[in-house]
């Protein structure tokens, strides 16, 4: 999986990368990385979205109308009578 | 876009900072995903309990408590707002049924957290979509090779994403990447975990979230060449 220089290519590199990456291994410190820009980019890259995906996609609120609809759903599987209400809720977080 | 750029390396090297309504906050700079507070708050304890034993007050309180996180997860897996609310609704109804069952073994909201992951791929897979799109993300696309994700350097993202982008491009994701994505990148699940609930292999999951990652990167970089554009 060599070059004639007895290196890795950047295609065997990034076949690896999956499994280096998804493994836990510090694929910065591969050989490979170090003497690759592109690779060392996509990589450095691919470390970016990862960190940011921590911070993505704020909490939000749901529907007002849902806990009724919930509530209804309830009802029916408890077999209780339509106007059988739950309370609806007070508190949010 | 003002504080839609996430600054991905602080810094005095510490993890960012997270909204402080985000769920699952990370306590440090590597992925962890969600760790039961020790002290859980004595009202949502006080309202499990009496859920368990058959109090509706209780139980839409916990409602009150957990709808955010809960309707935001489901909105996160499957992006897609009306499918969100019946998944949440189904996520409450699951609860309902099984909130007896509950021993404690971890905290509530892991336990709820993880029935809803479970109420949204059961979901998946009755549709076909979990299935379909897995199946068609495993299978090797010849233009998604590995030569194919070189950066040439001046495109590299460097330092921030635009969260908007970033987030834009993970809801334009495949259904399958998309999922794998989420819980792994996001939820902070394990390829183990993943795998096991995905019913596929470890290297799957593994190669299924950098395929994900690689079609992030190149909407991003798609992203940043329209608006380098005059």
């Amino acid at each position: 999986m060599t070059d004639d220089t007895g290196k890795m290519s950047c295609a065997q590199f990034q076949a690896r990368l999956p499994e280096l990456i998804g493994s836990g291994v510090n694929a910065g410190a591969d050989p490979h990385i170090q003497s690759c820009e592109l690779c060392r980019a996509l990589l450095t890259d691919l470390m970016t979205i990862a960190e940011a995906a921590r911070q993505l996609f704020p909490i939000v609120e749901p529907p007002d109308d849902l806990w009724k609809h919930i509530e209804s759903a309830i009802k029916s599987e408890n077999g209780d009578p339509p106007d059988a209400g739950l309370p609806l809720p007070v508190h949010s977080n | 876009m003002p504080n839609s750029r996430i600054p991905t390396h602080p810094p005095d090297g510490s993890p960012p900072d997270l909204d402080e309504a985000a769920p699952f906050p990370a306590p440090d700079a590597k992925r962890v995903k969600f760790v039961p507070s020790a002290s859980p708050d004595p009202a949502e304890a006080d309202a499990l309990a009496r859920a368990q034993a058959g109090d509706h007050h209780a139980f839409a309180q916990l409602y009150s408590l957990h709808k955010r996180r809960i309707y935001s997860l489901c909105l996160r897996m499957v992006g897609n707002i009306a499918e969100a609310e019946d998944l949440t609704q189904e996520a409450f109804l699951q609860l309902h049924r099984k909130i007896s069952t509950f021993r404690g073994d971890s905290a509530f909201s892991t336990w709820l957290h993880r029935l809803t992951i479970n109420v949204v791929l059961m979901q998946l897979r009755k549709k076909g979509l979990s299935l379909i799109s897995l199946d068609e993300a495993m299978e090797p696309v010849p233009e998604e090779g590995p030569g194919r994700s070189f950066g040439a350097p001046d495109l590299a993202l460097s330092g921030t994403i635009d969260r908007l982008a970033l987030e834009r491009a993970v809801a334009d994701l495949p259904a399958g990447y998309r999922l794998i994505f989420i819980l792994h990148d996001v939820e902070g699940y394990e390829h183990n975990e993943i795998a096991s609930m995905l019913e596929c292999s470890i290297g799957n999951s593994k190669s299924q979230l950098h395929k994900a990652r690689l079609r992030l990167r190149d909407a991003l970089r798609a992203n940043s060449q329209k608006e380098a554009q005059p």
